[in-house]
């Protein structure tokens, strides 16, 4: 055998190694959460808010930092939509296509999506200061909202620049504005591509710290206004792992369990979804 | 029928004031952060705060330098993990394997995207520190708590593969076929196209790749902070504590109040943070648009 076959074959190996260990990595880390996590999990950690001295080992749960990170995901996800979805409908209806504006309105998304969270969180914070507001679940809800703003607007995008040309055209030549196109015809073909964005951006808003650090504040009980500080998953996370007490660090590793359960539903919902729904589709 | 255009141009300027605010983000931030770090810019001169490595709030003293060099040590692991790893499995996922390993693989990737930093960060206290502590830091003759660089980076290199791998695939698929055709066709075999020719025609996009993943990891948060140590010294080797800009933010923003210019100091070090993130996105992203342009 040749040196050029050969050499083919060792950089073949260390290709199929380099894949082999990236999946080996993802299962690693789910195996070590549910490991670590599932043993010190118990009923009363997603059912109880914490009682006094939680952080100490005390009784409780935190049934708190559940229900405020959904509270503040879901409404930071539907605020979001509130402005993504006009976004995505002007660029994809409206703006010319392979235009410079849609391109620089392209180019500026990919670039916000690239700012780290803990600068959102930072800049909610210049804007709390500004207007003399204290950390609550509104000022969560907005930074988060901003955060996931590009993410979904890219991935509705993605979506909506695959409705084939011809549909759009049939819809105006039965002579509907632009805007009846948009609502009767785009967004119910891309349906899915939309709850699927959807599903992503309510995973991220789940799942990121930095921003709601400054921003949401802590507490110990469910929020019962926009106005309340909110705990968040993980951040009570985080709180528990500082603690220097062993049964409180087992806490953490449980509540990572249940925030990686949650991602993990989410993200198996959302396939469902795209499989299943994305055959009734014009292509 | 009047109605229904008036109704259609109302929401088109609309749609594209949502435009506006969305894009006006990005100059807000800078703007904000900017006027929050003025009173630090104004009392301490450049080299005070860039130059020096003494960080004592509480004498006034705000040197930067040990959590710049900190933050470019534990992208730099990550990177150097990362690059080899996601370089040759885009390789493999766009050239070689079969659709199914593809699809197979695909979820994988993505979930490992979607896994929040905080559980990274869990699972490197779990996983990764002992590792080091154990077995790695004894194999250089090192005594070290694990805590540290080596922990961060590797933390930080596998939080950035995804994003470094799609990018990549999408780089390669868009090589045109021809190009491979013509050199198979000369009698290359498939690994000497790939090096000499779609690697070749490639490489812009895979910088773009790497300095999108170098840009990610370099804003990281909750991870890092969470197995890097978090000692505000320049560190020497990779078994050394370091404390990154975006721990140092994240960590004192309780106490960031109380303390005079403190406050400032963390918005600058956002600021900082930002315009580097910046510069590093637009750039790739340029390149990648160039990619794209030149295979249509």
């Amino acid at each position: 055998m040749d040196r050029r076959k050969i050499e083919e074959k060792i950089f073949l190996f260390l290709m199929r190694i380099s894949a082999i260990l990236i999946v080996l990595s993802l299962i690693l880390i789910l195996f070590t959460i549910i490991a670590k996590g599932l043993p010190s999990l118990n009923l009363a950690m997603i059912t109880q808010t914490p009682k006094g001295g939680y952080y100490l080992g005390k009784e409780g749960g935190i049934l708190n930092a559940i229900m405020g990170s959904l509270f503040l995901a879901g409404g930071a996800t539907i605020l979001s939509m509130l402005i993504s979805l006009p976004v995505v409908i002007y660029l994809n209806i409206y703006a010319k296509k392979n235009s410079k504006l849609s391109e620089f309105i392209r180019f500026s998304f990919d670039v916000l999506w690239g700012i780290p969270s803990i600068v959102y969180g930072a800049f909610g914070f210049t804007i709390m200061l500004f207007f003399n507001l204290r950390a609550s679940l509104l000022a969560g809800i907005i930074v988060v909202a901003l955060l996931i703003l590009p993410i979904m607007s890219r991935t509705i995008d993605e979506v909506m620049r695959m409705v084939p040309a011809g549909l759009i055209e049939t819809s105006y030549a039965l002579g509907a504005t632009k805007l009846e196109t948009a609502f009767k015809v785009v967004i119910k073909q891309t349906l899915p591509g939309i709850i699927t964005a959807i599903l992503i951006a309510l995973g991220r808003g789940i799942g990121d710290a930095a921003s709601v650090l400054f921003t949401a504040g802590f507490s110990d009980y469910i929020p019962n206004s926009l106005l309340k500080p909110a705990a968040t998953l993980p951040l009570a996370i985080f709180f528990q792992l500082l603690t220097p007490i062993p049964e409180v660090q087992e806490r953490a590793y449980a509540s990572a369990f249940i925030l990686t359960a949650i991602i993990l539903i989410i993200s198996i919902v959302s396939r469902i979804i795209t499989n299943r729904f994305s055959k009734n589709l014009i292509k | 029928m009047k109605f229904r255009f008036l109704k259609d141009k109302f929401f088109k300027h609309l749609m594209f004031m949502c435009i506006v605010f969305s894009i006006s983000i990005v100059f807000l931030m800078l703007f904000g952060l900017f006027i929050r770090s003025l009173p630090i810019l104004q009392q301490k001169s450049f080299s005070d705060i860039f130059l020096s490595g003494t960080w004592h709030p509480l004498r006034g003293e705000f040197g930067f330098a040990p959590f710049i060099v900190g933050t470019l040590w534990v992208t730099v692991v990550a990177m150097v993990i990362a690059i080899p790893l996601c370089l040759l499995t885009a390789i493999y996922l766009s050239e070689y394997a079969h659709r199914r390993v593809t699809v197979f693989l695909k979820p994988f990737i993505d979930l490992l995207a979607g896994i929040p930093s905080v559980v990274y960060g869990i699972w490197g206290v779990l996983a990764v520190i002992p590792l080091i502590r154990d077995y790695i830091a004894p194999l250089f003759g090192v005594r070290s708590t694990g805590y540290g660089i080596l922990a961060g980076g590797i933390v930080l290199g596998i939080m950035v593969f995804p994003i470094i791998i799609q990018i990549c695939v999408e780089v390669f698929q868009s090589v045109p076929k021809e190009l491979r055709e013509a050199s198979l066709a000369l009698g290359a075999t498939k690994w000497q196209t790939i090096k000499h020719s779609v690697l070749r025609k490639a490489l812009p996009g895979i910088l773009a790749a790497i300095v999108l993943g170098f840009s990610r990891a370099f804003g990281e948060t909750m991870a890092v902070l969470m197995v890097v140590g978090n000692v505000p010294k320049i560190p020497k080797s990779i078994f050394d504590c370091a404390y990154p800009l975006p721990a140092l933010i994240a960590n004192n923003y309780g106490e960031m109040l109380s303390v005079p210019l403190y406050d400032s100091a963390l918005m600058l070090a956002s600021l900082i943070l930002l315009l580097l993130v910046l510069i590093f996105n637009i750039l790739a992203r340029l390149i990648l648009i160039r990619v794209e342009r030149s295979t249509q």
